[in-house]
């Protein structure tokens, strides 16, 4: 029983990190019915982002008081900007041309542009997993038998807020408006007055940012990061959005933590090496059965 | 080009196939050439799937194992069972076949782009299944010596010469395979599910045994292009079948032309020479490797092309409007509203 709630434990955080993926995911698919495969890749770019401007600040340990707090809006706001702006700049040169295209084209410059990332991300690190320094002191506490990490706490809570601020931004600002109005009728928009353009490289912008956010975290979590790991956290974050309903802002949370828990659970009682294989056949069932995910149907607003 | 001209240069270039072994005795050049050749085959099949009927898969590397892994599994010392390679080919594709079919089949209902991730899933699922049933295949050590293939009078551990013949005549096979079933009725049916899947059922085509059709035949070229590869590799490894394997036969079809045989013919021979020849030689003339640029090349490739020239680099006029259509079926419906009627 305790191994169960431990599992659960760790699923709850790993899940955490893929929700804040899956968030980018169902935000452009919620909008322009993209699946942008190279989300995975911008997600792994953050923690690359993160870890440089660390090195920049000279920071290569744990940290304490001011410094740390410095330390973490530095790298955290830095890694989300620049991503923020590497998405938009992937929506302005791959996608935008073929907006009106059928929907195999620009998965197909989706998949390019995904391998480009990675291609540049191996080119600039290595091919082999670089250290990402532990910055918050490691403690943890004992529920009975169970143990929380601080970093763990952090994750999730970390990721509670951003959902929380996404989804009032959604829906209480006028920018929120159009993106839903977007998502709903594109034409329809534009004639209400609705910059489409904008509207989308926000969606972007925003949807990027989670990403970096994301790859920010899951390096102080995990302590190391490597170019490749993009595509299996990409994959099991599109998986998560769809679980929990594409369009589906709580969706894609709670399709995360599912992921999260599927995976920790998999690791535990069958084996690591079949945590991959569990979760992908996840993904092609909910995908075959219920394409609309948990949340779809209940819930059917978009972005 | 007239008939009687495009025959006379398909046999030209025939003939020049057949006499690469004679002209270029290079046993490097020749391990390549046999490469190349299977992956034209590979290029072919998914051809078949994403240029004639219209389904993008992403995960055609999984039949291209399965076809190996069969090989490795039921033809050495294994499991000491030994089928002979030509029976294997034959075996190999009914295996193949079968798992495309039955990964089709539940996945019929699906849109465009869900299914491409379904046979991703599917792509990652075979070759880390293969690699963790490392009872039955060695996980990352892989499975071989293989048996190699038995003719009279030929040694095929001597040079790649006989395994070149080999995938020259699969590739003639399939090439001929290829062109007549796109004329045939299964073939005009693939093409009216791609352009339009609703329209084409109402004109009474059964769409489900039309898609399962091209999965099954698609996955059957790979699972053939698999014996003959490993065969010639004489070991098969699940590192073999990543999901660039499956990304870098799409960049053949896409750069060549989808659904145009010559496109993906001439594409895939163009990238199988970039990525096996031209960088490595390149790479040591200039003292820097360039293969590590391999996966933005095909990235390059896969953007470039859908944005700036969907048909490919062969596309021609009269192939043009067809590979637009896959790509832009809007303009198409836009032009055959005015009159175009063939």
């Amino acid at each position: 029983m305790e191994v169960i709630a431990q599992q659960v434990v760790n699923g709850i955080s790993l899940g955490a990190i893929y929700a804040l993926i899956a968030l980018g995911y169902t935000m452009v698919y919620g909008i322009i019915e993209l699946i942008n495969f190279a989300h995975g890749d911008v997600y792994t770019l953050g923690s690359f982002f993160a870890l440089a401007i660390l090195s920049l600040l000279g920071v290569t340990d744990v940290l304490h008081g001011w410094p740390l707090v410095g330390a973490i809006v530095l790298a955290s706001l830095g890694a989300m900007i620049l991503c923020g702006i590497t998405g938009v700049l992937i929506e302005r040169i791959a996608y935008r041309r073929l907006r009106h295209a059928p929907r195999l084209a620009p998965l197909i410059t989706a998949i390019g542009v995904s391998f480009i990332l990675n291609n540049i991300m191996q080119l600039w690190k290595g091919p082999s997993p670089v250290n990402f320094p532990a910055l918050i002191p490691n403690t943890s506490f004992q529920l009975g038998a169970i143990s929380i990490s601080n970093k763990q706490i952090i994750v999730v809570v970390l990721a509670v807020l951003m959902m929380l601020a996404l989804h009032y931004f959604v829906h209480n600002t006028k920018m929120g408006k159009a993106m839903r109005a977007t998502a709903q009728d594109r034409d329809a928009a534009q004639l209400m007055g609705i910059n489409i353009n904008t509207t989308i490289a926000v969606t972007f912008l925003i949807g990027s940012a989670l990403a970096g956010a994301a790859g920010f975290v899951s390096g102080v979590y995990y302590g190391s990061t490597w170019f490749a790991n993009g595509f299996a956290a990409g994959l099991k974050a599109f998986t998560a959005a769809v679980l929990g309903g594409i369009g589906n802002i709580a969706g894609a949370m709670l399709g995360g933590f599912l992921i999260g828990l599927i995976e920790s659970l998999t690791t535990q009682f069958i084996s690591d090496q079949w945590s991959n294989v569990v979760v992908f056949s996840v993904l092609v069932l909910v995908l075959v059965f219920r394409p609309s995910g948990l949340l779809g149907e209940s819930l059917p607003e978009k972005v | 080009m007239s008939r009687r001209r495009r025959t006379l240069s398909l046999y030209a270039v025939f003939i020049l196939a057949l006499l690469i072994p004679l002209i270029d005795r290079n046993q490097a050049h020749l391990s390549f050439w046999t490469d190349a050749a299977t992956f034209v085959m590979l290029a072919l099949g998914l051809n078949i799937v994403v240029g004639f009927a219209g389904l993008l898969d992403l995960g055609y590397a999984a039949f291209f194992a399965i076809g190996s892994y069969s090989y490795a599994m039921l033809a050495s010392t294994q499991f000491g069972i030994h089928i002979p390679f030509w029976a294997m080919l034959f075996l190999a594709a009914a295996i193949a076949a079968t798992f495309g079919i039955l990964l089709g089949a539940p996945t019929l209902r699906l849109r465009g782009d869900y299914l491409a991730i379904v046979t991703l899933g599917f792509g990652e699922i075979v070759p880390q299944t293969f690699l963790n049933l490392s009872q039955y295949t060695n996980g990352p050590n892989g499975i071989g010596p293989l048996d190699p293939p038995y003719f009279p009078g030929v040694d095929f551990s001597a040079s790649s010469v006989p395994y070149y013949y080999v995938a020259l005549g699969l590739i003639i096979i399939t090439l001929w395979v290829s062109n007549n079933v796109r004329s045939s009725r299964i073939g005009r049916a693939w093409m009216a599910i791609r352009e339009d899947e609703l329209a084409a059922r109402h004109m009474g085509i059964n769409t489900t045994f039309t898609k399962l059709a091209a999965f099954g035949m698609g996955a059957s070229f790979s699972g053939i292009a698999g014996v003959a590869y490993s065969a010639k590799l004489n070991l098969v490894s699940p590192d073999q079948f990543q999901f660039s394997v499956s990304v870098l036969i799409l960049s053949m079809l896409v750069l060549g032309g989808m659904g145009n045989l010559k496109g993906v013919v001439i594409g895939s021979l163009l990238l199988s020479f970039v990525n096996n020849f031209f960088l490595p030689q390149a790479s040591t003339l200039l003292h820097y490797d360039l293969t590590n640029y391999r996966l933005a090349i095909y990235g390059f490739i896969l953007m470039g092309i859908m944005l700036f020239r969907p048909q490919g680099l062969i596309g021609s006029k009269s192939t043009e409007k067809l590979a637009e259509s896959i790509v832009h079926p809007d303009q198409l419906g836009a032009e055959s509203a005015e009159g175009s009627v063939n």
